[in-house]
Formats: structure tokens, sequence, C-alpha cells
């Protein structure tokens, strides 16, 4: 069953006036972690100073791939202040591991991936510009770095690579002598034999070869890391900026330096911006925290935005094929889509989900093709490790079936909106089952198809288009309609495909006597805004005012556990095992209150805070309750314990899928092929919302991703393996002027299988935006015959395109 | 940054000694592209010599000119209402130069002392037919710029303030790198008693220089259509990733074609 909700996002949604009345579910209440943050008060890792702190300068490889002939340390460890320099040869003597890789594929012929180590510091071999090879440790930063220049490193160089064409070609760079040919797994999905039948007999097959661009994530705060160590309870402690303190703690602890958990505390104090990139394990956190134990000191490691391009994980850089076999009509047959996916010099946590389960999962999308094939290789080269980068996977394959629609749309002459409506899975179709794993839970393509037509105003195209051409500008107009799959993850499923966790979620919930409430959860917010939408959750539904709840996350003292906050999953999973915990806390409540009402429990009822005897008017509110839990002189005390707190672990069912249509409206100027974004309107389904402004404030700022990475942004490696685009300088972030008003609403079905009917949002914008951007710009340049461009769109490539055939340079 | 020793001296005469008493001693402007030096550590000096107690800062606007003082910010330049009421086209080109932080602090004496190939006051300075003055001598702006980096200031040789010819009309037009929103192309169009002058900055490797062919045809005939088909030779000009040559060549006749427009 869809149930169906609506709403137009206000623009003026940070107006509090109402707020006063109602900071429920549903209501768009300021954030409350934000005065704190724009004044300049947050708690970031760098702010954090330990007594008799030192510091860590990592020396890094300025060479793509080399082999380490010898690293010379003795000059370093004689200037002034160094307290100690480290490389390759200090940890193995202390039998570290190496960084683990959190999910195992398996190739078409059911061996397992490729997996060479990756090392802490690099031994025997560099294999990317940026790989650490020594970290030197001194009293202050400027004397750690002023020594890290006498570290004298000498390299034999071998070829370096950059693009997996390259990687994989015959006499190519080998990278690891683990990974021949380069190759990390070959792996596919789906069934091929009946897509190949259904080509056989197609009456038209469309292919598009398609790029999807490398990024650096380039969150506004660098990554940071401070180790310490108690050497009188043998206790450490690392602050980073992370994601997920808990699976570092796991993932550190467990393969790196062997310690178990109750001796390593991680602490993930205020974070800003992750984007994907602070999900991972990084060799800074395992080399300020082992050395910290060596020194018996603190050692702090902040990483500089030139270091954080060659050193945080980049996103995307996927190379495709796509092939759609249609029928005379235009009904879609079946998909075949063949990808090379670029995993960089070693593996990251997740990198080998990304283009397999992440991705290829999700190349159904909307429409209910009946057959789909796809295969995977996945390659080394020598680039930065390549890991989820906000939408993980599912952004590749939007841009995959979107640019694909409109190129079928283009040469079967079958409107482009049409040609959508015509292949979506219908709305009675759901619970749905793809042909490549997946079943959706709910959804309505349709109405939010409608919805953004409407919003954008698609039928006054045409005379936005004349007012245009009138002023000169050429104009466009784009489509996307997407669904991903979110709130990662049911634990068996993602276990029989290779992951080597969980994907579970865990709440506390700790009533104090006097009624105000705790939250400690194991998701980590950094700029999501949590401690605003768990405490209108949790106030929601314990009937209780707003500020009296507070949210803990962010330390693996506090939380009982968690697997932290990516792939949208925080509400979805985090906040439905609030509601499981808080589901215990009612449950006791209402023995405790059928004590103190005389009443039988199954007549004790629950609503808006108070604790109400059937048909009576007999109450008790929850603040009461919490007391006596606390105060137990009259109490059911041979039945059940005092105090008032209980612990939800709560593993999803299913993942959760979020949809929906964006439309982008651009202008171009045809004598410099710059590209101005004039509208964009988003209309998703991201189940029930709790605060609409934060929801907004998500979807616009991923949709500012989106855009980005449409015609801005782009991690440039040259043929040798050097970064080009290694600063700001030549990496171009998007600024406000780069960026429309972007109009956000929302169509909703539930999700069915939470407690909330909630699917996420923190992604959805980066996934629609994209092929929306580029289907908008190829409409524009209609009449130069332009079937397909590769982001980013920039001014340069779309002059290239205007001019081909007039000029003598190629346009990509 | 490396360790440097510090002085701000209030005269110039005491500066111009701290710079010549010292192997290799920087002046200090504004900073906006020296301090990132220091911090990358790509610049070692032993002393920097802060110039902004010198009292080179400010703008004096006659009937033929306008002076500006070495040390005066962009901002106070694309501030001021005489330099707007003057020559727009200085204000205008100043207030568009980086952020609000970098016209706070970056000036035109650090400016042109730099001659950065991407710089926007260097297309204003040669296009107006500016005079140099330093603290020993004044020097043409046909004869300053010599090359990306380069230009005629000995060693040690301070600017203290740049004197613009007022021109009847005048123009720039920047098309903007996308990511560091330096000049990948600008175009400074004057029309002057003498006739018109067009520089450009950003597009070449030997950075700004005048366009003989675009000066000639607007001098004959003032209007974007004079040079609607003067062509630009590629050869020389710079390439990277957001620009070929030959689009930067295109981008000097549309800023160029665009500048005369709005002058």
């Amino acid at each position: 069953m869809t149930v169906r909700l609506s709403c137009r996002i206000a623009t003026d949604a940070g107006d509090t006036s109402v707020n006063a009345v109602f900071q429920g579910i549903g209501a768009s209440v300021r954030r409350k972690e934000d005065l704190r943050f724009i004044s300049g008060r947050g708690n970031y890792t760098d702010d954090i100073n330990r007594p008799n702190q030192s510091h860590a300068i990592i020396k890094r490889s300025d060479r793509p791939h080399a082999r380490i002939v010898s690293i010379d340390t003795n000059a370093a460890k004689a200037a002034p202040g160094v307290v100690a320099i480290y490389t390759h040869v200090d940890l193995e003597a202390d039998a570290l591991g190496g960084v683990p890789c959190g999910w195992q594929i398996h190739s078409k012929d059911g061996s397992p991936m490729a997996e060479p180590m990756h090392p802490i510091l690099a031994s025997g071999k560099v294999r990317h510009v940026g790989d650490p090879v020594a970290v030197v440790i001194a009293e202050t930063k400027q004397q750690a770095k002023d020594a890290a220049e006498l570290v004298a490193i000498e390299y034999d160089d071998l070829t370096g690579v950059s693009s997996v064409r390259d990687a994989i070609a015959p006499g190519a760079s080998q990278i690891h002598a683990e990974a021949p040919g380069n190759v990390c797994f070959d792996w596919h999905i789906g069934d091929k034999e009946l897509v190949d039948a259904a080509f056989a007999r197609a009456h038209k097959v469309v292919k598009l070869d398609l790029l999807n661009s490398r990024l650096v994530p380039n969150a506004m705060e660098t990554r940071a890391a401070i180790g310490e160590y108690d050497s009188m309870s043998g206790d450490y402690t690392l602050y980073t900026t992370s994601q997920n303190p808990h699976v570092i703690r796991l993932l550190m602890g467990a393969f790196v330096l062997h310690l178990p958990e109750h001796r390593l505390r991680v602490v993930a104090p205020d974070v800003g911006g992750g984007f994907g990139s602070k999900i991972y394990h990084y060799a800074e956190e395992a080399i300020v925290t082992w050395s910290a134990g060596k020194l018996k000191r603190p050692v702090k490691w902040t990483c500089d935005r030139s270091e954080a391009f060659v050193s945080d994980a980049h996103g995307r850089d996927h190379d495709s094929v796509a092939e759609m076999a249609i029928d005379q009509k235009g009904n879609f047959l079946a998909l075949k889509v063949s990808t090379l996916a670029n995993m960089g010099a070693y593996l990251s946590t997740f990198a080998p989900a990304v283009p397999t389960y992440l991705s290829a999962t999700l190349l159904a999308g909307v429409y209910k093709t009946p057959a789909i094939y796809a295969e995977v290789k996945a390659v080394f080269t020598n680039t930065v490790p390549v890991d989820a980068y906000r939408g993980a996977g599912r952004p590749e394959s939007t841009f995959l079936l979107e640019r694909l629609l409109d190129v079928i749309s283009q040469e079967t002459g079958i409107d482009r909106v049409t040609l959508r409506l015509q292949n979506f899975i219908p709305v009675d179709a759901f619970p749905y089952q793809t042909p490549v794993a997946l079943q959706y839970d709910s959804g309505d393509y349709q109405t939010t198809l409608t919805s953004a037509l409407k919003a954008a105003d698609w039928e006054g195209f045409e005379g936005r288009l004349a007012s245009a051409k009138a002023k000169g500008k050429l104009r466009g107009i784009g489509i996307s309609t997407y669904v991903e799959a979110c709130g990662i993850a049911p634990s068996k499923l993602v276990g029989a495909l290779g992951a080597r966790a969980g994907l579970f979620e865990v709440a506390q919930i700790r009533v104090h006597p006097t009624g105000s409430v705790t939250v400690f959860t194991g998701t980590h917010s950094h700029g999501q805004g949590h401690e605003t939408t768990f405490a209108q959750l949790v106030a929601d539904q314990l009937g209780i005012p707003f500020n009296n709840v507070d949210i803990v996350h962010g330390d693996t003292n506090k939380i009982p556990f968690g697997m932290g906050t990516y792939g949208s999953r925080s509400l979805a999973v985090g906040g439905t095992a609030m509601v499981k915990a808080m589901d215990k806390i009612i449950a006791k409540g209402k023995k405790i209150a059928a004590h103190l009402m005389e009443a039988s429990v199954e007549d004790i009822e629950f609503a808006n805070g108070n604790f109400t005897v059937t048909g009576t008017d007999k109450v008790k509110t929850i603040g009461e309750i919490a007391l006596t839990a606390y105060v137990p002189h009259n109490y059911p005390i041979e039945e059940i314990e005092p105090g008032l707190e209980e612990t939800a672990f709560y593993d999803p069912a299913n993942f959760t899928f979020p949809g929906g249509c964006h439309i982008c409206e651009v202008e171009i100027d045809a004598d410099t092929g710059v590209v101005s974004v004039i509208n964009f309107t988003a209309v998703d389904d991201v189940g029930r919302v709790i605060n609409p402004m934060i929801v907004e404030g998500q979807i616009q700022g991923g949709v500012a991703q989106g855009i980005g990475q449409a015609l801005l942004e782009h991690a440039v490696y040259d043929d040798e393996a050097q970064l080009v685009s290694g600063s700001f300088m030549d990496y171009t972030m998007p600024r406000a002027d780069d960026l429309p008003n972007i109009s956000v609403g929302t169509e909703t079905t539930l999700c069915t299988h939470n407690a909330l009917g909630v699917k996420g949002c923190g992604e959805v914008g980066a996934i629609g935006s994209p092929p929306a951007v580029i289907n908008a710009v190829v409409d524009a340049l209609r009449d130069y015959g332009v079937r397909h461009i590769n982001m980013p769109a920039t001014p340069l490539k779309i002059w290239g395109l205007i001019n081909a055939g007039k000029l003598p340079m190629a346009a990509e | 940054m490396y360790d440097f020793a510090y002085e701000k001296p209030t005269a110039i005469a005491a500066a111009l000694a701290t710079l010549k008493s010292h192997a290799d001693s920087k002046a200090l402007a504004g900073g906006q592209t020296f301090i990132p030096v220091l911090k990358q550590r790509l610049n070692k000096p032993s002393v920097v010599v802060d110039l902004a107690k010198l009292g080179l800062a400010g703008i004096n606007v006659t009937p033929n000119a306008v002076v500006i003082g070495a040390m005066t910010t962009h901002g106070a330049v694309g501030g001021s209402a005489e330099v707007n009421k003057a020559i727009p086209a200085l204000a205008h080109l100043a207030s568009m130069i980086g952020d609000w932080q970098v016209r706070h602090r970056g000036t035109i004496g650090g400016s042109l002392a730099n001659n950065d190939p991407s710089a926007c006051y260097p297309a204003a300075v040669l296009a107006l037919g500016a005079t140099i003055t330093t603290d020993r001598r004044t020097i043409l702006a046909d004869d300053y710029f010599q090359g990306m980096f380069t230009t005629a200031l000995e060693e040690g040789e301070l600017v203290t303030s740049i004197s613009f010819p007022i021109p009847e009309r005048a123009a720039y037009m920047k098309f903007r790198n996308p990511a560091s929103r330096y000049a990948m192309v600008g175009v400074f169009v004057a029309k002057l008693p003498a006739g018109v002058r067009v520089a450009i900055t950003g597009a070449s490797q030997g950075g700004v220089f005048r366009h003989a062919q675009m000066e000639r045809a607007l001098s004959a005939n003032f209007a974007a259509s004079a040079i609607a088909d003067v062509t630009t030779p590629a050869d020389g000009l710079n390439s990277d990733i957001h620009a070929s040559a030959e689009y930067r060549a295109h981008l000097i006749g549309v800023m160029a074609k665009r500048a005369v427009e709005a002058a």
C-alpha cells in the first residue's frame, strides 16, 4: 500500500514564529547546533589540544610510482625539537597490520578480489602522489615541518598510470604483485542470457560511452587526529574527524594496532563535513595512536588543504559503456552495462562496494526494464584511493541511465518525458523486484515527475527559449528521474554481498529523574543537524518539550555502539533505533503508571507525554513516572527494576528507496561556452519528513554538489599520474554565485518497513542532479548535433562542441 | 612558513636600507600572493620589510590623472567615488579582483611589483599608458612589464605611486579562471587622445601585452565591429586544463569586443 503525503517547502521555512507552539515531527525547527558553529564555538578536532602534545607531519611521496631505494632520517632526527621519526621499519617491528578493507567482492569466476597490503607507511614502493612514507614528530608543527624536509628518500621511478584504460592495457606498469594486469576484481550481476536474447530481438539498441568524473570531496574541515596514551591504565584515546567512531575503533583496534575495544576510545567531536570521505579508516589515525603509545605523550596531526587533495579518498571515476535494447514503441527490453571502476592505488574501506552493490544494483532505476546485466572491472591505478562520496555508486548509475534515456529520446524521436513515463515502474507494482537484486518497497515516480514538471513550468519552456534567443543566448531544459537505495542496510543481506560488518544502528535513551532526556546515538552528525532532528523526534514521541532533549554522539566511551553516518542512514536506521528504545521506555512507563494508578497495564494508554487509564480521568505525566522510577518508594520493585533508560539495536529489514525528479534549466553564452544554471527544481520523495527546513538544506547541499560535478569540479591526473588539479587554484569548487536558487519540494510515499516511514535525504540531491544539468546543457546545444558531454561541462568543452568542425581542436 | 625577521619601518629610506643590507630580504605589501607563497614554504626570506607604515596609501585625482599610492588597497580604489568618476573602468577592475578579503589587503603596488601574468592591474596600467613612480625614478608602462613575474624594477626598488592618464573612454572585461577566479583572459581597452590602447592579461606566456592589430583598428573606428575580423594567433598563449591556447585566443576577441561596447 502506498501512503501519499505532499509538501511544498516554503522558502521562509526558517521562520520560527510558529515553532514556539509546535516543535515536533514536521516542524521547521531552527538547528540548535548552529549557534556554536556560526559563532566559532564549535569543538573540532583541531581545536583540541592535550597536555604535553607533540606534532606529527607526514612525509609523503611526490612520485606517482617508485621503488624506495633508501630512507635517510639521520639529518632530520638531529633537527631541533624532533621527538621521533618513524618509517615502515618501526611499524613492522611492532607487527602492525595494514589499512583493512571492509568489503570483499568475488569475481565472475568465484575468486576473491585481489586485496594487496595497504601499508600504514609505504614499504618497498610508493604507489601514488601523497602515499605516506614517514612520520616526523616534533615539539611544534613548525619543527616537524622543518625536519620533514630533511628526510631524504631515494626513489627509483617506475611508470605511473592514472586512467583505468591505460592500467588494464597490455604491458601497463604493474602496481601490485597480487593484482596481475592491475585488476582488483571482475564482477558481474544479472542475467546475461536473458539480456543477450532481448538484444537479439530488439528493434533498436542505443549505446552510450560515458565517464563519471573523479572528484575530491573537500569537506570544509580537513582531517585531523590526536592520539593519546595513558600509561597508568594502558588506555588509548583517538580524537579524529570521523563519521563513525565505533567503526574506526573496530578497524584500527582489531586489524591495525591489535588493541581490544576496552583499551581504545575513539572520539569524533564536531566534524565539519564528511560527504563519505570521513567514513574510512586512514593511516594517520593509526600513526598518531600508535606513536602516542611509543612516546607516552599525545601526538597531533592536522591535514593541510593541499595534503587533503592527495590523501582523502576521492570519489566516482567510472568509465562505462551502456546499451539499452528497445522495442518499436520505445519500451525498454534489456540493459547491458560494462564499467571500469578506478580503485586508486589501494583499496579504501568500502571501495569495492561502490561500483558493485551500491551502483550496479541501481541500474533498474525507476524503470521496469525486465532484464539487466552489468559487469564491473575494478582497476588499480597510481592515484589516491577512490571510495564512497555523497551518493556512492547511485550518482554513477543515475547519470548513466538518465543520459542514456535522453540519447534514446534523441535517436527515436520519442519525447523524453513520455519515454520516462511509459517505462516507469507503475505505482501499483510495489513492492517491486528489480532484475538486479533490490526490492523497492514504495514509490510513486509519476507523482514526483508531475509535481516537478509543474513546479518548473516545463510547459512554459518554449516561451523562455524564445526570450533567450532574442537576447542571443542558448537555452536548454533537462530532466532526471531517479531512485536510490539508502538507509543502509540489512546486515544479513550485506553480509551475503561481501560486507565485513553489520549495518544496524544503536540508540540509548536515558530519561532523567525529572523527565528531561539524553539520547545516545551511534550515528554521527557532521553537518546534518541531528541534534535538532533527533531531538524533535524524541520530543514528539515522548510528548516532552524539544529543549528537554539532548543528543549525544561521537564518543565510543559514551555511546553503546554504532555504525555511524553515511548512506543516508541516520534517521532511517538510527532514528528507528530511537523509536524502538522509546517503545521500551513507554512499555516500562506503563507498568509504573499501572502500579501508581492501580490499574491493569492493558488499560494504560500513552499519548502526548501522559499515561492515562482508559475510560477514566486518571493521568500521570512522563515526568512523574520518571521521578517514580528513580525514587522508587511506591514502586513495583519485584516486577521491574528502578530507573528509566533503554537501549535498542535496530537492524533494518530492507534498504530505503528515496526517489524523485530533478529539472534544470540553463543558458549558454555561445561566444564563450559559459553555462549559467537559471533554475533548478527538485521534487523528492524522502519518506516522512521530520524537519522540512533541514530536508530542504540537505537537498540543496546535495544539488550544489551535483551542479559542482556537472559543471565545475574535476580531479585531473596527467598521464604520468601527477594530480594536476591539486589545489583550489585549479580544482573548481562551486561558489554561491555559481548556483541558482534551488527550489525543493517533496512528494511522500512512506517507507513500509520502518516505524517512522522515513527514507533518507542526505544524498538525493547529489544523485538526481548531475544528469538533469547535463541533459539541460545537451538540450541547449540541440542545434549543434551534440549527443553527450562528459562532466564537467566546462566553458572550454562547450566552446569546443559549438565550434567542432570549424576549428582544428578536438572536443571531448 | 620558515622563520624570518620582521620589520615595519616608517620611512622609505629606512625600508630601502633594510632591504639593501640583508641578502634574501623581501618587501611585504598586501601579502595576497607573498603570504601564501611563504605558507607553502616556496620562499625563505631573511627579513620581511612591511611597507604598511610608509605613508604610501592614498588616491589623488587631478584634472588629467588619477594618482594612486602603491599601498592603496583594491578595495579603496574600487570604492573610491573619485576614481569611479574619473576612470570608472579602473575602479571596476579593482572592485572585481579576488574576493572581499583579498581586496581589503591586496595593493596596487604589490600587484605591479609581482606582475603575475593573470593579475588584472597590469592590463589597466599598460592600456592607460600609466607612469610608475618608484623611490628613485619614473617608469613608463611600456617599459615596465618585461615578461611574467618580471618588471623593470631593480633589486630593492620600491614602487611608490602610479599615475593613470584619464582616458576618453575605457573598459575592462575579464573572463575568470573558473577555479582561481584570476583573469584567464582580461582585456582593457582605453581611448586616449593619442589613440586607442588595448592590453591583454592572463592569456600570454609572456604576461600582459598590447594588441597592436586591435589598437590600429579601434583607433580608426572605436566600435566592436571594427575588431570583428581581428583574430589573435594562439602561438605563445597559455594552455592548461581550463583553456587551450586556441580558446584563449578566441576569448581575447570576445572580451575585447565586449570591452569596446562597455567603454
